[in-house]
């Protein structure tokens, strides 16, 4: 489990681990053959019709040519074989160019010039500034004296700012020219993804004395794919390389997600393949009987009398690939092509583009964008993703003394100026822990002006408010902190760094006063987290009303706290410190407990409320999603009082009366459960009244709940449509993810920093906000957007139109094998049960492949109902959720149509082509042709709206189908030698076809009208309105609407309501969730008070 | 992963290196009215004017061709005499038995013309259960060896009628050898009528399909088992008609084929005597045989079902477009009315 690196050691390690050769190529040459066809083959789909294509190598049973499957087959294979292959030479061209690029390698104490690729674990690396870090190395030495580089991450977590790096204690101060010849070894462990944890030791050998072990953390290393950036130069030794890196590590192929709607065409196709079975079972067997009875007496047929054994499998095997096309070869292909479409036209979407960065959405899933249309559930963090994560220090309490309450801006307030002025010591010590208590790292331009390069955007709101305040963070030279205060520059050395974890909540650092010596303990976190541990004496309650307050305003606090350190005290405590530093099992934790050591009795100097504002159009965003049926949870680290407000100010609750809020709370099981109990009883009675619920959950809480009564609190998940958890975890946010999906609800996770990246890649889709925390979450999700207001287009047209169109389309494929399949099962009557194909091998590969496939293609470009409509009634997003439009039933109407068509084309055909015109290959080409016509029109009374493309694909496709068949026509070698030109000349092919048409397009055209007129969806009636232009408009005014008719309406439903939805855990496919939805377009009138006074007083801060 | 991150470091360097609006417009995608998906488009909906006018249209084009069609279908004279039973001697009980053992089997029909038929009249054999389209039938064939001399040994796809005795047979096949060989002879006031049986088949055959060089070769050598007619193996196969036209194998179990043309008209009450040599074996599987004597039409022969069919569409048609019609006076509904959009209701009520 571990690995000892010997440094510079070039003989040892060579074989040991592996080079630093990066391969991120799937394929050799020597095996992309196979392995890219057994990848091919583990899909169920190829598998069948690749049995299919090997049974039509057997001509005894091959109704057609085999080419008419192996064609098709063999051109699908190789599209995806020819994409793989494409895809993984750009990796190895990538590969390449990263493997033979040339570092400086200390070789036998000289430094040289080699290709990337030769370097082993052990060798010395050096980098000069702007160089890609070729392996995971340890520091040794950097051009600073202080052995301080900066790095760049971002092609490792997508963070732009620039993290520095130390090298260990034992190599500080070795002379560079040294360093050639440095011996040691390593302890580190075994190769491991984790980018935020190297927890290792260093030993170096004589001469180079200090032969303590030194403890290494990720603060000591520069991974692969790093940049040096404003470091001379560094060396380090590697200690990953090749793979084994950790970048290499964490390159793993994610899951593919399927869709909702893949799984139903999966099923479907399940359906099919039995159906088929059956056919080919009855078939076979009344085949054989014919044979036995009818076919023996037909001497021509000249049946011999013995047979072989396999003969009574003969005929239903014949039927069985006679009936293959069932399944549609080209589905697979078409889905893929049109998914592909989808996706470019959401990175092509000009109104999802982001003014302010210029970033256009992208989505990097191209095979799940129907899914956008069937959401159910969307989870979403709050910080940075509805709102703007650019905090604004707005006001603080210093010692009881509240800020910046009046103008809304303590950065304005006189009094904080004028204390500030008269250097009362409270305000200072809390203006030097807004100013050094962080890892923001000062930037000075050529001008002279600081900025400031900071992880956190508090960190760097609190920096720059004291650097408004006059304590100006200058410079961080090494541990030497330099702070400007009214033109006196004060330094401090800093000691040590006691990190922010999400469990300990809080920061701190120790440093030394350089010019008195004192040390002190500056402490910033989260009040739970801060308050309890003050100094006994101290009166908390002033700061408990302070945060109070704040949260209640939407703000985040933090509590600044600080202590003055004795020196026995701080050696002690730094000794355990590096104990623990050093431990190489459960380090964070050790850490963790030897903080908790030193962080107590603090004097709470004050509280900062930083002002985090809600992003355009977030509250519009989530009303309209919300009345489309979406039920919102949001999952925030955030305190339940910040969440609860934000929750309110942007439409995701309703105060009361109309809303009301249910806690969930508890600090030990009993009382959790007690308290969930009580939640989930309310819940069950609310569920009938008009009342917009949601529950309140914190992070301590939903542990136990999710531990111990994952029942009862499944059951108000599903209950509840909306829900504020508070202070989760990065895990807890992907457990309530699985939670439900487990409830088989359709879950949407969008949030944009790293700690949304497992809820992300938990949901069904995942959006990531390419925000200021990095691209992180961008980089992890399906979808990227800019702002959290695109949710709305991607979910409402982008996911609509993208079910619409694979609905149709889906179902279009298995209606048009399934007519052509009926046909040859109707001429297997006629023929003796003998399993004779009607077509020929030609006309039945050009019809699945081509003469079907260009005009539903173009479906695409379709759209039922404009966007504009659909923004203003985002409610009939309802028949996407619910799948009403790819179900069994909607199935069985295609089914049924093509049987109708079947037996219309056939019996026409039959009857118009009987007698001495009954010619075999006349007879085929009239009911193809028929086939063909029928196609064009069931296409263009399916489509809602033609554009240019439509009309010439399902017009040319059928004057193709005309052009191709004359020029088959005129080849004199092929079986359809002038059949068409013959057949264009006769008066009765034209009728017979025009038959065709009437009589198969007659009845769906008035079955359809009749829908459409009297029994219209919701569809209908907006296609209808928006046709007619006039009451669009009145229309979209929905909500508006007086109440009363809502609440009569209302109440009629809500009783039958519970039924519906309390005892079992359905998906959201009843219609259930109308009642609540009415009432969450129907605004009471207080929340509009509440919302006005709430904006008012954003409006006040954005005054300022 | 590779290239993302070797794309993404190298934008981020020629981020740093340009300024940033150069690069803000790079990324942002070409607009186009594709890409918006904004192309202008059409959105027809069914209106009840659209609807009832296009089931008037089919019914006012449909009845009209329908009349036409069946009128067409009814100048056509046919006479259709089934003779397979007639033509065994009334005290054969074993028919089989007696088809196939060899002899005279000539028979004589007489036929009286019921209407005026103009020349040409077809005279075709209606064989009713045969299967021409089974697929061991429609399988056993080699158009290569039909086509062309030099193929032909290409005898794999004949089985079972590919070979004998080593030997290859041309022309292979079930077809081939199932070849019918029923002939017919024609007179008229005991005058005989000339049966012209050039130009029967397709001229396409003749000339593409069975080659001028190609003769029959062993042809119905089996003593035991003919199957049907032999061939005049002097003749080359683009000339043996009879074969071009029996090798067009038929769809349906029922079909008719030309086996010559009559060119003088035929007055009405002309009996017409038929010598026929009933030879072929239909007794086995109980097919009908039948003589058929047609004029034409533009349509074709004498078939009324497209008649009837555009009638009944075309008479449908009109039905659904006056009850549609009615409906709507009846019970006008006002299409996108804003009081059937209550998001309360049941939104699936369809």
């Amino acid at each position: 489990m571990k690995r000892y690196v010997y440094i510079n050691d070039d003989e040892s390690a060579r074989d040991l681990y592996c080079d630093n050769c990066i391969s991120n190529r799937k394929y050799t040459l020597l095996n992309f053959i196979p392995k890219n066809l057994w990848e091919q083959f583990s899909r169920f789909m190829n598998q069948y019709f690749l049995l299919i294509a090997c049974l039509q190598l057997w001509p005894l049973i091959t109704p057609v040519n085999p080419a008419s499957t192996w064609g098709p087959l063999i051109f699908i294979f190789a599209v995806s074989a020819t994409k793989e292959a494409w895809d993984d030479y750009n990796r190895y061209l990538s590969d390449k160019k990263a493997n033979e690029k040339e570092v400086w390698v200390v070789m036998h104490g000289i430094r040289k010039l080699v290709q990337a690729q030769d370097i082993h674990v052990g060798n010395i690396i050096w980098l000069r500034e702007n160089d890609e870090v070729p392996c995971d190395l340890v520091l040794i030495g950097t051009s600073d004296p202080q052995g301080v580089c900066y790095i760049e991450t971002a092609a490792l977590d997508g963070e732009t700012d620039l993290k520095t790096r130390v090298i260990p204690s034992a190599c500080m101060g070795i002379d560079s020219e040294l360093l050639h010849k440095i011996k040691g070894v390593i302890e580190c462990p075994s190769p491991d993804k984790d980018i935020r944890r190297f927890d290792a030791n260093l030993r170096l050998f004589p001469p180079f004395l200090d032969n303590d072990v030194c403890p290494l953390t990720i603060k000591n290393t520069i991974l692969q794919s790093c940049y040096l950036r404003n470091t001379e130069w560094a060396c380090g030794v590697a200690v990953y390389t090749g793979n084994e890196t950790k970048l290499g590590m964490c390159r793993g192929i994610p899951e593919p997600k399927l869709t909702a709607m893949d799984a139903m065409i999966d099923k479907l196709t399940g359906a099919i393949f039995v159906f088929q079975i059956v056919v080919v079972i009855v078939l076979g067997i009344a085949g054989n009987v014919w044979k036995d009875t009818e076919a023996r007496k037909q001497w021509y047929v000249k049946y011999p009398e013995e047979s072989p054994w396999f003969e009574l499998l003969i005929i239903p095997l014949r039927f069985e690939l006679l009936c293959s096309i069932m399944i549609p070869i080209s589905i697979k292909v078409s889905l893929d092509l049109v998914k592909s479409l989808y996706a470019k036209f959401i990175d092509w979407d000009n109104e999802m583009i982001d003014q302010e960065t210029g970033t256009p959405s992208h989505a990097t899933n191209t095979a799940i964008s129907e899914d956008l249309g069937q959401v159910e559930y969307i989870l979403t963090d709050k910080t940075g993703t509805l709102t703007e994560n650019k905090m604004i220090f707005r006001r603080c309490c210093i010692n009881g003394v509240f800020y910046g309450n009046d103008s809304g801006d303590a950065l304005k307030d006189v009094e904080l100026h004028n204390a500030v002025s008269s250097r009362s010591p409270d305000v200072i010590h809390f203006l030097t822990v807004m100013a050094i208590c962080n890892t923001v790292i000062p930037m000075k331009t050529k001008t002279g002006d600081i900025f400031y390069k900071a992880q956190s955007q508090d960190e760097d709101a609190l920096v720059h408010a004291a650097a408004r305040l006059h304590m100006v963070f200058v410079n961080k030279n090494a541990n030497i902190l330099e702070i400007k205060f009214n033109g006196s520059t004060i330094q401090y050395e800093v000691l040590e760094t006691l990190e922010f974890t999400s469990d300990r909540k809080r920061m701190s650092v120790v440093v030394k006063d350089c010019q008195n010596g004192k040390i002190l303990l500056l402490t910033k976190g989260a009040d739970e987290a801060i308050l309890p541990i003050a100094c006994p004496g101290q009166q908390t309650r002033a700061f408990f009303e302070a945060v109070e307050q704040y949260s209640q305003l939407g703000l985040r606090t933090l509590c600044l706290a600080w202590r003055q350190l004795k020196e026995d005290e701080y050696e002690e405590w730094s000794l355990l410190f590096k104990e623990a530093n050093s431990t190489l099992v459960d380090r964070e934790w050790r850490i963790a407990e030897v903080c908790q050591r030193l962080e107590h009795d603090l004097e709470i100097l004050g509280v900062t409320a930083i002002e985090d504002r809600l992003q355009d159009g977030v509250p519009e965003t989530i009303e309209a999603l919300r009345k489309a049926g979406i039920n919102f949870w949001m999952l925030t680290g955030d305190k339940k009082n910040t969440a609860i407000q934000i929750a309110l100010s942007c439409n995701f609750i309703s105060p009361e009366p109309k809303g009301q809020l249910l806690l969930i709370d508890g600090k030990t099981e009993d009382e959790v459960r007690q308290s969930l109990e009580r939640v989930l009883l309310t819940m069950r009675i609310t569920t009938s009244e008009p009342k917009d619920v949601a529950f309140v959950v914190d992070g301590w809480a939903l542990e136990i709940a999710l531990k111990y009564y994952r029942k009862a609190f499944t059951e108000l998940a599903i209950l509840s449509r909306t829900a504020i958890c508070c202070r989760v975890t990065p895990s807890q946010k992907a457990q309530l993810v699985e939670l439900l999906k487990s409830c088989d609800y359709r879950t949407l996770a969008i949030g944009d920093g790293g700690n949304d990246v497992r809820m992300i890649q938990q949901a069904d889709i995942g959006v990531g906000i390419s925000g200021r925390e990095g691209l992180q979450a961008a980089r992890a999700a399906d979808y990227s957007i800019g702002k959290f207001r695109f949710l709305k287009r991607l979910i409402l047209v982008h996911g609509r139109y993208s079910y619409n169109r694979t609905a149709f389309l889906s179902q279009y494929s298995f209606y048009k094998s399934l007519l052509i399949c009926f046909i040859q099962i109707f001429f297997s009557f006629i023929s003796g049960v003998s399993g004779t194909s009607l077509f020929n091998s030609l006309s039945l590969m050009a019809y699945n492949v081509f003469y079907t496939s260009i005009p539903v293609l173009v479906s695409v470009l379709d759209k039922d109902l404009s966007e504009e409509t659909v923004m203003q009634h985002p409610q009939i997003l309802f028949y996407c959720q619910a799948g009403r439009l790819l179900n069994p039933s909607t199935f069985a109407g295609w089914f049924g149509r093509s049987l109708f068509h079947a037996i219309v084309v056939f019996v026409i055909s039959i009857h118009a082509y009987a007698y001495e015109k009954s010619e075999m290959e006349e007879v085929s080409m009239v009911a193809l042709s028929g086939c063909i016509w029928l196609q064009a029109f069931v296409v263009t009374l399916e489509t809602n709206s033609f554009t240019i493309l439509q009309c010439i694909a399902i017009w040319g496709n059928l004057a193709s189908f005309y052009f191709i068949n004359w020029i088959f026509s005129a080849i004199p070698s092929s079986g359809m030698y002038t059949i068409m030109f013959r057949l264009c000349r006769q008066p009765s092919y034209w009728t017979t076809v025009f038959l065709i048409v009437a009589a198969g397009m007659g009845p769906i055209l008035a079955l359809k009208y009749f829908r459409y007129t009297y029994r219209p969806s919701k569809i209908n009636i907006l296609q209808q309105a928006e046709r007619l232009g006039g009451p669009i408009l009145s229309l979209g005014s929905i909500e508006p609407q007086p109440r009363p008719i809502l609440e009569k309406e209302v109440s009629p439903l809500s009783i039958t309501q519970p039924k519906n939805r309390n005892p079992v855990y359905e998906p959201l496919l009843s219609d259930s969730p109308n009642t609540r939805r009415s009432f969450g377009s129907g605004a009471p009138f207080d929340f509009f008070q509440t919302q006005s006074r709430l904006s008012s007083s954003y409006s006040r801060n954005k005054d300022n | 992963m590779m290239s993302s991150n070797t794309a993404s470091s190298s934008a981020a360097v020629a981020g740093s290196a340009d300024s940033a609006a150069p690069r803000r417009n790079s990324k942002k995608p070409k607009y186009s009215r594709f890409t918006q998906q904004e192309l202008p488009a059409c959105k027809p909906i069914l209106t009840p004017r659209w609807v009832i006018s296009a089931f008037l249209l089919v019914s006012v084009v449909f009845i009209p061709i329908g009349v036409v069609s069946l009128f067409a279908s009814r100048d056509v004279v046919e006479i259709v005499d089934r003779y397979d039973n007639d033509c065994i001697p009334d005290n054969t009980t074993d028919k089989v038995n007696y088809i196939q053992t060899p002899g005279d089997k000539s028979c004589n029909r007489n036929i009286t013309v019921p209407k005026r038929m103009k020349q040409p009249i077809f005279v075709y054999y209606q064989l009713d259960n045969f299967y021409q389209n089974h697929r061991r039938y429609v399988k056993s064939r080699s158009d290569a060896q039909l086509r062309d001399n030099s193929s032909a040994s290409d005898t794999s796809s004949c089985k079972p009628e590919d070979m004998y005795n080593g030997k290859i047979i041309v022309p292979c096949g079930l077809i081939a050898w199932s070849l019918f060989n029923d002939t017919y002879s024609f007179s008229r006031n005991s005058s005989q009528l000339n049966v012209n049986k050039k130009d029967i088949s397709w001229k396409s055959d003749r000339e593409h399909k069975f080659g001028s060089d190609v003769y029959p070769l062993n042809f119905q050598a089996n003593g035991t088992v003919i199957g049907g007619a032999s061939l005049n193996s002097s003749i080359p196969l683009s000339q043996q008609e009879d074969l071009i036209v029996w090798m067009r194998t038929a769809a349906l179990p029922t079909f008719r084929k030309l086996y010559g043309k009559i060119e003088v008209d035929l007055e009405p009450n002309d009996v017409i005597s038929v010598t026929l040599q009933n030879n072929y074996n239909t007794y086995s599987f109980n097919g009908k045989k039948k003589l058929v004597l047609s004029t034409t039409s533009w349509l074709g022969g004498k078939n009324d079902f497209l008649g009837i069919a555009y009638l009944t569409v075309g008479g449908l048609c009109f039905f659904l477009a006056l009850v549609f019609t009615l409906v709507y006076l009846v019970k006008p509904r006002r299409l996108g009315d804003p009081s059937y959009l209550s998001w309360n209701r049941n939104p699936g009520g369809r």
